[in-house]
């Protein structure tokens, strides 16, 4: 009898290995009518308001995406179901087929690429230090001696690392378990600086109680290329995706996102998050490409 | 899938091999850092233990006292207090509610919060057990103590303490290993146990099966090494009979 379980528990795990490898998520879309978007709580790029809503700059250009891919399909209604994932989870939740695309803030690197798909890069996040005001760090050598927080799970933890090791300068990392309790750490003192992607600071700086306590300071730790993560070998739905991409880019609308979710007053608290265009980014947009992280440090 | 247990044999900056799984001249690989981080686990939970032990002890002592109602409100007060927050709400109390009032706390590391709201979160059901270790014993024993005159405190010591404790180690048993599954929530405020490394590991690596699955086996031999100490504390103090006694009480 044991046996016979074992047998049908492989079985199971067989079959949903198969239907998760040989995805064809456009027809998968066709057939079921429904999509599932994958989206970030509280990250820079896509956020929750709750009730189930979510917003931001990545998660509006995934629905747009979307909408095309409805056009392209010719289906008279497709039901987009919005699954938050988390830094931990994503990747699994994208090869088991739980969510078709994510499009919150992935860093598209050679690691990752061995599991999934990436669609052009969107968006170039520069790492950057976020600091108090007053606390007169300028620049990453005035971190000697200092605490620095780190979300855990993400890949800012490595660029860190890496900088100490070689800069010579020595502090101590105090790893917060989301970027809200991360940016609380440097609020409250326990750190004195925060190391992150620019547009989760600048976004946690804008929320919290006084902003013009906080500043963004020092060189450029490491620019990462941000895109929307997809099945791996899914040659049909990343073009889909990508076309729909470079329409957007091509015809001004991405530009335009930008600026209403960067640089005007979003909810749910109507503040600016104020963080223009990168150089980087506009790169990106004029030669899309879906190049990895590593191929950004080698220049 | 294919396994790449080598994963851990990289270091932890350029995630290139080292010879012999050990990093050396400062650079460290994931064994090192996982070895480390059960470290901290370890030490989080064996002080937490420590502390939840002695206070639990006290504290389920003072309810049972005859004639100290202050003592046994005091006692009761503690339990329901620890006992009704969530364990991860008080390690952010501790964290960072607590400091913000008495700024002093503000210096004191991570590591010595969590041992201390794990402790009082454990001792508080602790005292519990032990208090109901205590109340399974016959009213006789008690009774019999006063009559040797001996003191509230040699009653304890002599007769009460030493018979309720026997009765009570299974379900200290649980709590025991309940305490090293806990002390995963010392991730929560930066200490660099077993899930932060869990966390941190397989995002670096992608190699999250083999993460999770180390961390896993080292969970739970930390909590069956736990188990068997106990179950040869059990053996060497059990009593002959007593149960027997226990098990007919309340005449």
């Amino acid at each position: 009898m044991k046996k016979h379980l074992l047998a049908l528990a492989i079985t199971a795990l067989a079959a949903t290995a198969v239907v998760a490898q040989t995805g064809d998520t456009l027809a998968k879309i066709k057939s079921s009518g429904s999509v599932t978007l994958g989206v970030r709580e509280s990250s820079g790029l896509g956020y929750t308001l709750g009730n189930g809503k979510y917003v931001g700059f990545h998660t509006e250009m995934g629905e747009r995406v979307l909408m095309d891919i409805q056009k392209q399909l010719g289906l008279v209604k497709l039901e987009v179901k919005y699954q938050p994932i988390t830094s931990q989870n994503r990747i699994p939740l994208v090869t088991n087929g739980t969510v078709d695309i994510e499009c919150g803030s992935t860093t598209n690197n050679a690691a990752r690429q061995k599991d999934v798909s990436f669609a052009i890069t969107t968006y170039v996040e520069e790492v950057r230090v976020a600091v108090k005001a007053n606390s007169g760090i300028q620049s990453i050598k005035d971190l000697n001696g200092k605490s620095v927080a780190v979300t855990t799970g993400t890949t800012s933890v490595q660029h860190i690392r890496k900088h100490e090791r070689a800069g010579g300068i020595d502090f101590r990392e105090v790893m917060g378990k989301d970027h809200a309790d991360s940016f609380l750490l440097l609020e409250t003192g326990r750190a004195d600086a925060f190391v992150m992607d620019a547009s989760i600071l600048a976004a946690n700086i804008s929320k919290s109680k006084n902003p013009a306590d906080f500043r963004i300071v020092g060189e450029v730790i490491s620019v990462e290329p941000i895109a929307c993560m997809l099945r791996k070998d899914d040659t049909a739905f990343k073009k889909a995706v990508d076309d729909s991409i470079k329409r957007q880019i091509a015809d001004g609308s991405l530009a335009k996102l930008y600026d209403k979710w960067f640089m005007q007053p979003v909810p749910p608290t109507n503040t600016k998050i104020g963080l223009p265009l990168s150089e980087a980014t506009k790169a990106a947009w004029a030669n899309p490409n879906d190049k990895p992280l590593e191929d950004y440090a080698k220049k | 899938m294919a396994w790449d247990w080598q994963v851990f044999c990289e270091d932890t900056l350029e995630r290139t091999p080292v010879q012999g799984c050990f990093g050396k001249g400062g650079d460290i690989t994931y064994l090192d850092w996982l070895l480390s981080a059960w470290g901290w686990t370890m030490s989080v939970s064996l002080l937490a233990l420590l502390l939840a032990l002695l206070l639990g002890t006290l504290v389920g002592t003072l309810r049972t006292l005859p004639d100290s109602p202050k003592l046994v409100k005091l006692g009761n007060a503690w339990v329901e207090l620890f006992r009704n927050i969530p364990l991860l709400v008080q390690i952010f109390l501790w964290y960072h509610v607590i400091p913000t009032m008495i700024p002093a706390l503000q210096a004191v590391p991570g590591f010595v919060l969590v041992v201390l709201a794990l402790g009082f979160f454990t001792s508080a059901r602790i005292a519990e057990q032990v208090r109901s270790g205590i109340e399974t014993l016959p009213r006789g024993q008690r009774y019999a103590a006063m009559a040797m005159g001996f003191t509230t405190f040699q009653s304890y010591r002599y007769v009460l303490l030493p018979a309720a404790f026997r009765i009570i180690i299974p379900p200290l048993t649980s709590e025991t290993m309940s305490i090293f599954k806990n002390s995963s929530v010392a991730f929560a405020v930066s200490v660099a146990e077993l899930t932060m490394f869990a966390m941190q590991a397989q995002e670096e690596t992608s190699r999250g099966i083999e993460v999770y699955l180390a961390v896993t086996g080292l969970y739970v031999v930390s909590a069956f090494a736990i188990n068997r100490i106990m179950a040869v504390i059990e053996k060497r103090a059990r009593i002959p009979g007593l149960t027997m006694v226990a098990g007919s009480g309340g005449h």
